[in-house]
């Protein structure tokens, strides 16, 4: 774990708000006729992968996409469901590009770029324009203009949203244009296809090997560049917000085929997750932080008072801890305070809800004065599809109890490694969406998930792709030794997962055993020690996976088992590397404490002198040596400060 | 809890199906899926194949969960997904029959999984509004009154799953459309292609879709609880349009 020369981001020079504009200006283009002699393979078909390929196909590439549900229209970005930013100043509030992208950077805890930063909040208007232009149906105010609120710690309101179901609605907007270049012959789609591995001929990404997940058939399919739009690895915990197919698998390959992986431990707790209730839960809840904005968060001052109806505990045995500690911002603190809070709180024996090895794992978010004041049609008509959601998985009513919630992963602010046109260390393979890095920084701001997919693909790869193309000959059509090498890789890898010596388990005992390690030893607060244990526990998990490992059926049919066990076996190496960042990382920072850099009031002391750089590791060819290649931060036009939300 | 499950088995879309008879002990608070991922972990442990169904987010938005579960897509409590049924719904019955989506349009592939990409090629005909990205004007430039605004979101909420279909005695998707059409014809955008309804019902007759009898199944089991005032408005737009 050596560090030789400093990576280069090509970030543009100059004053920041012209950096994007003259970028654009610097980049070439390809003629319009000529652009259907290229091909584009886009993997993941989310909000970054369908408004990619729709932008490209709509240019006169040749798109191909592929993604692992039976329909675009189903990737996890529906999930999300607060809301998107934009910097439109709709509420003359004082809201800027300058101001958004102060936040972000502040947010991300002074981890991410100036010149990406800016360039997101730059962009954030021009996606607000195209969703509304798709029929996205944004809340409105009864003017008939586009309604905003104010959203994950900020303070001013400049967040769209579409109920609580704003992930879903700019999705199928993408999905929509998507669609419509398929019926115009410019997309070819592939449903139920998972991508098993890159294929580099002369060094350059030109094409993948996918397994048609219906039929366990492999093929290849080559285009003069790749782009990834895979979503996160949040999955790797076992339990998190992901979908259950969520996964890190083609980031993986293609970081084992030399794309460097940014930032791996930088994982995002979200504080409004409803408890696990038992050991056997297959995934997680996440409920809108947006409910912060009127509920208020409470754990009873008492430990007895733990086991009670929380109706009857009187007001002043609740302790609002967030409003104690926070008082400028109460509530609405960001994410990694919100969770860190809580976390202490539960470990502090004050936790409520259902016990889960031995501790309460829960905290109060509690709507009764929110209702007293407002009435319940208006905080209805605000959260009611999230108080449905909960009530559904609870069988309790937020109206008449308060709700439960403890944190939980939920997104990864850590990716493959992209330059500032969102290409990785692999010439020609680009990443967009939570499969990149870029960002984010140590900690995503509220709301701005949903922008950086859409700014990734409606607005930056169709100009970074397009400059790429327009320096390559398009790839000829013939027999490339590199194409059957990764097709014999691809299925040597499912005949080990179908062969192992001695199969005893499934790839879920597996996975949560993997999930229990990482949540344990490399969540929201870490320690030297306990990262070692975990690298050496993974490593072992890993030997014994390949041992052990039980699958049903073959791989020349439709075998959800074996494709759950492939996922599993890159998230047991991916996990062992997002410890070795953890470890290497020696400073609290953005979703992270490092339980020995905290300050004397156990508030996160970030080490900028010495950790002001982006971590990009490389595969040397073994998995439990990779090497740290650093990329440094400069700040040129916001001094990183301490974050003081109290 | 205890269950006796019978599930449908079926190897490939060609091969004939049947009901495989399970015993499963499970806890109340156990959701519906997670009562079938511990019976496949132990089909696993058995050597045995696991019983394939569809399933991805776990918490009702993407549509991916499709089953049958005594005669009711998506299970008795209504409003929801399949994988927001919790065994706890079901503590007055302990034999539940669990079936794929049953549709000409919608064929079975595996098990309990169907095939529902004619879905796509439906919003491929028409459900979308043709707009090349960086075309959009200033957002705030076309207000649009609010419950205008809500009713296409209301429209708008539909996730594809396929219950309008799997419960229509003529297996029709025309909610699904009509949701759609809804959506985006009722938005000012919208409204410059008016061949729309046409367009997409063409594609689902063609794809082997009935029609619509008003039999008003639909709207009972749409887990986003779309109404057939949807069918309404299109029919209206396809006959003006």
């Amino acid at each position: 774990m050596t560090d030789e020369q400093p990576l280069d981001s090509f970030s543009p020079k100059g004053p920041l708000e012209q950096r994007w504009t003259q970028h654009k200006y610097n980049l070439r283009v390809v003629s319009p006729a000529n652009r259907k002699r290229y091909r584009v393979i886009v993997v993941g078909t989310g909000l970054a992968g369908a408004s990619a390929a729709a932008s490209l196909a709509e240019m006169g590439y040749q798109v191909k996409t592929f993604c692992y549900q039976d329909s675009p229209r189903r990737a996890h970005s529906i999930a999300a469901q607060g809301g998107i930013n934009a910097a439109k100043n709709y509420h003359n509030d004082g809201d800027s590009v300058w101001r958004l992208f102060y936040d972000m950077i502040k947010g991300g805890d002074f981890r991410a770029r100036e010149s990406n930063v800016f360039r997101l909040a730059e962009l954030s208007t021009s996606i607000i324009d195209q969703a509304v232009a798709q029929g996205v149906p944004f809340a409105r105010e009864y003017s008939g203009y586009l309604a905003n609120r104010s959203f994950g710690g900020a303070q001013v309101s400049r967040t769209f949203y579409a109920r609580g179901q704003t992930g879903q609605q700019l999705l199928l907007g993408a999905y929509q244009a998507m669609s419509r270049q398929v019926a115009e012959g410019h997309i070819e789609h592939f449903s139920r296809c998972e991508m098993q591995d890159l294929i580099k001929i002369d060094g350059k990404a030109k094409g993948i090997v996918v397994r048609d997940l219906l039929t366990g058939e492999l093929s290849s399919h080559l285009a003069d560049c790749v782009v990834l739009c895979t979503g996160g690895y949040g999955n790797a915990f076992y339990l998190s917000t992901n979908a259950k197919g969520c996964n890190t698998s083609a980031i993986w390959r293609a970081h084992k085929h030399g794309a460097l992986f940014a930032n791996p431990c930088f994982t995002q707790i979200h504080p409004t997750c409803i408890p696990q209730h038992g050991e056997l839960q297959s995934k997680l809840t996440l409920m809108s932080e947006s409910l912060r904005n009127d509920g208020r968060i409470w754990a009873p001052k008492n430990p007895a008072d733990c086991g009670r109806d929380p109706r009857d505990i009187l007001e002043q045995d609740r302790d609002y801890f967030l409003e104690r500690m926070y008082p400028a911002f109460g509530n609405l603190v960001p994410r990694d305070i919100a969770s860190r809070a809580v976390k202490h709180i539960c470990d502090d024996g004050r936790g409520v809800g259902h016990e889960i090895n031995g501790q309460k794992l829960g905290v109060y978010l509690d709507f009764a004065d929110a209702i007293k004041e407002q009435g319940a049609d208006v905080i209805n008509e605000k959260y009611g599809n999230l108080f449905d959601m909960y009530q559904r998985i609870t069988s309790e009513d937020p109206t008449q109890q308060p709700m439960r919630i403890y944190p939980a992963v939920h997104y990864t602010m850590g990716g493959l490694w992209v330059d500032y046109n969102l290409m990785t260390s692999v010439d020609g393979l680009f990443a967009g969406g939570e499969a990149n890095f870029s960002d984010h920084g140590a900690n995503r701001l509220g709301a701005s998930a949903l922008m950086q997919g859409l700014a990734d693909g409606y607005f930056i790869l169709p100009t970074t792709v397009s400059d790429y193309l327009a320096r390559q000959t398009p790839l000829e059509d013939k027999d490339y030794p590199e194409v059957q090498q990764a097709m014999n890789y691809s299925q040597s890898r499912l005949d080990s997962l179908l062969n192992a010596p001695e199969p005893k388990h499934t790839p879920d005992h597996f996975h949560r055993r993997l999930g229990k390690i990482l949540w344990d030893h490399c969540g929201m607060a870490r320690n030297e020690f306990a990262l070692k244990q975990a690298i050496e526990d993974i490593q072992q998990l890993r030997e014994q996976f390949w041992r052990e490992i039980k699958i049903s059926g073959n791989d020349k049919q439709l075998n959800q088992t074996l494709e759950r066990a492939g996922r599993v076996a890159d998230f047991m190496e991916l996990g062992e590397l997002m410890c070795i960042d953890a470890l290497s990382r020696e400073e609290s920072c953005g979703c992270h404490a490092r339980v020995e850099h905290l300050t004397s009031n156990g508030e996160v002391q970030r080490r900028d002198n010495d950790f002001g750089f982006v971590s990009a590791w490389q595969f040397t060819g073994d998995v439990v040596q990779p090497k740290l290649i650093k990329e440094p931060l400069h700040f040129d036009f916001v001094s990183p400060g301490i974050r003081n939300y109290q | 809890m205890n269950f006796i499950l019978h599930i449908w088995r079926q190897a490939t879309p060609q091969d004939d199906g049947f009901f495989e008879k399970h015993e499963l002990e499970v806890e109340p608070e156990s959701s519906f899926l997670e009562m079938l991922d511990a019976l496949n972990e132990r089909l696993i442990g058995l050597g045995k194949e696991a019983i394939v169904f569809d399933h991805d987010c776990r918490e009702g938005i993407c549509g991916s969960c499709s089953l049958v579960i005594n005669g009711e897509p998506h299970g008795r409590h209504q409003a929801t997904t399949t994988c927001q049924q919790y065994m706890r719904d079901y503590h007055d019955q302990n034999e539940l029959w669990i079936e794929p989506w049953r549709a000409t349009a919608f064929p079975v592939i595996k098990d309990l999984m169907v095939d529902r990409s004619a879905f796509d090629r439906i919003i491929q005909a028409g459900g979308y509004i043709p707009v090349r990205t960086g075309a959009a004007p200033e957002a705030n430039t076309q207000p649009v009154a609010k419950p205008v605004a809500d009713k296409a979101f209301d429209a708008a909420t539909c996730i594809g799953c396929g219950a309008c279909v799997a419960v229509c005695p003529n297996a029709s998707a025309t909610l699904f459309i009509a949701a759609k059409v809804s959506h985006l014809s009722s938005l000012p955008q919208g409204q410059l292609d008016t061949k729309r309804p046409a367009k997409m019902l063409a594609r689902m007759e063609a794809e082997g879709f009935g029609s619509c009898s008003n039999y008003r199944e639909c709207e009972r089991v749409c887990p986003k609880q779309i109404g057939t005032d949807t069918i309404s408005k299109m029919n209206k737009l396809l006959y003006q349009g």
